[in-house]
């Protein structure tokens, strides 16, 4: 099963355009990457510009409306992930704990849907997204 | 005891369990460079993790628990061959070595960081030594170095647990009567040995992607076990072109899997498939680790050549697009390097598709009347879809039917039944 490990980094949602993380703590991450690549259990990672970067695109009223970062009503920003697969959820439990972050940052453990989870009807739905496949 | 410490307790044991899965081939691993043996490495290795099931309830799941375990396992083991003494002088030996090593070197993770790459590859070569049977290997990979338990793998396996229990046992005994060492293979005899770790891999992984036997088309938990093991492998050898290889083949068969099991659980076959539902990550990463296996030899191995066909696939945007030609050509030279029935009855398919079911169904009968596939279920299929595709449809559902009746996948006997039956003019 796959999980994807969420980095909240507090205060990143403030951060200015253009901030770039400390060479240190880059360098304390780099191994514990290392180590989720050695285990063979890293699918990938990435991280995220700061949302001052970024823009919302929301729909209310059916209407598709863009606002550009910074979002000041944003608590929690996502600063980077990655995407494992583990055994189980204590597994993915037990890799985030291993991760070198600091007193600010925060890791949300999220599983990712497997096809065979949800219910024929919405399989159905999901293999409706023919057009590339051999008819 | 009430039901908040019951709960607890249980999420206790399923963290050490995750623990296990993470730490416990490094620990017997490890443990195995000082006993050399890897079954009583792994004995001590099980004590310590019965140590910290006892423990770790009431103290806390430890800051390092790796370090813990192999702290908890050495002690053991000092005990063990202290005690025992029907161990000969060689185990005592080893004994105060071990305290020697202890007392020299009180950080255990730093005296363990350097060398468990090699006590790994250690590891997997001797659990995947010639000398065990195939089933052995398998049983014995996915115990030492997945972490699986004896009820996993039996569950995995459909067989019971006394049989993969037994199995392991005996693997263990084959290892220690045979005195295999437990060393990385040097010089000419580790290519036979790679190959010996590669086949168990991915034997683990076709038998999650096609079981052989049993109500479900795919057991994907096997795949991700031999996913992992190939992963971790690549992270150990990384000049070894066919373990990259083996790698891509697998990430990008896997990448089809939400593809090739229709919602009712029904095969689907690649030409059918949704290629919207093929995951892409999975693709770019097979494709990344064929780059690499590339980059390394200009003679691709059969492994590496299997992942090219592969590649082919994903690279097609359409079934219609797939580059037939390209990969006749790879499975000829596929046929080159590991003659095989089954490699020769796959370019014939390829063939058909690059010039006519006529040009295949030429080299399918040929293969017929060698008989080498007489029982095997793929070649009537393969022959039926040829002899359909060419209107011969009454031949055509006589090889359905006999395909189906030769398979032991009751998925795949329906879909057989299904096309006999569309093959009734």
């Amino acid at each position: 099963m796959r999980f994807m490990m969420l980095m909240i980094p507090k205060g990143y949602e403030q951060a200015a355009p253009g901030t770039m993380p400390d060479p240190k703590a880059v360098a304390a991450m780099m191994k514990y990457n290392e180590s989720l690549q050695r285990a063979g259990v890293l699918l990938a990672l990435d991280g995220l510009h700061p949302p001052s970067e970024g823009t919302r695109v929301s729909f209310s009223g059916g209407k598709p409306k863009v606002t550009d970062g910074p979002f000041p009503e944003a608590k929690e920003v996502i600063g980077g992930y990655w995407m494992i697969q583990v055994k189980s959820k204590e597994e993915a439990i037990e890799w985030a704990s291993r991760c070198p972050a600091s007193d600010n940052e925060v890791i949300e453990i999220r599983q990712v849907h497997e096809m065979s989870e949800f219910p024929p009807e919405v399989q159905q739905a999901a293999a409706g997204l023919r057009g590339t496949g051999k008819q | 005891m009430t039901a908040a410490t019951e709960l607890h307790r249980s999420d206790t044991q399923k963290a050490i369990e995750a623990v296990w899965r993470i730490e416990s081939a490094r620990l017997i691993a490890g443990l195995a460079r000082m006993v050399r043996d890897i079954g009583l490495a792994e004995e001590l290795a099980q004590d310590a993790l019965v140590a910290a099931l006892e423990q770790w309830p009431e103290s806390g799941v430890p800051r390092n628990p790796g370090a813990w375990l192999m702290t908890a396992a050495k002690h053991r083991a000092i005990d063990v061959l202290r005690r025992n003494r029907r161990l000969a002088r060689k185990h005592q030996e080893i004994g105060y070595q071990l305290e020697a090593e202890q007392k020299a070197v009180p950080d255990f993770e730093t005296s363990m960081d350097d060398p468990v790459g090699d006590d790994l590859l250690r590891l997997i070569f001797t659990a995947c030594h010639p000398v065990l049977s195939a089933e052995a290997r398998v049983a014995l990979t996915l115990r030492m170095l997945g972490g699986l338990t004896t009820a996993e793998i039996a569950r995995a396996f459909l067989v019971g647990e006394p049989t993969i229990a037994q199995r392991i046992v005996r693997a263990k005994r084959s290892l220690s009567e045979a005195a295999v060492p437990f060393e990385i293979p040097r010089g000419p005899g580790l290519a036979a040995r790679l190959s010996s770790v590669l086949e168990v891999i991915y034997l683990i992984f076709n038998e999650g992607y096609s079981a052989t036997a049993g109500e479900d088309w795919m057991r994907p938990a096997l795949c991700e076990d031999a996913l992992r093991l190939g992963r971790i492998l690549e992270e150990l050898v990384p000049r070894e072109p066919e373990v990259h290889g083996l790698v891509a083949l697998m990430e990008i068969q896997a990448s089809r899997s939400r593809a090739r099991i229709g919602p009712s659980g029904q095969p689907i076959l690649l030409l059918d498939q949704n290629r919207a539902l093929w995951d892409q990550l999975l693709i770019r990463r097979g494709l990344a680790a064929l780059a690499r296996s590339e980059e390394i030899t200009a003679t691709p191995g059969p492994y590496a050549l299997q992942a090219a066909i592969a590649a082919c696939h994903a690279r097609a945007r359409t079934a219609d697009e797939t580059d037939w030609a390209r990969i006749a050509g790879l499975y000829a030279e596929l046929v080159r390097l590991a003659p095989s029935p089954v490699v020769e009855l796959n370019r014939a398919v390829a063939i058909a598709m690059a010039h006519g079911p006529a040009a295949g169904l030429e080299l399918v009968d040929a293969l017929r009347s060698e008989g080498s596939l007489e029982n095997y279920h793929l070649l009537p299929s393969v022959r039926g879809d040829f002899l359909f595709k060419l209107g011969r449809l009454d031949e055509a559902r006589e090889e359905f039917e006999r395909a189906a009746s030769l398979t032991r996948n009751s998925r795949e006997r329906d879909l057989l039944l299904d096309r006999a039956q569309k093959s009734r003019s």
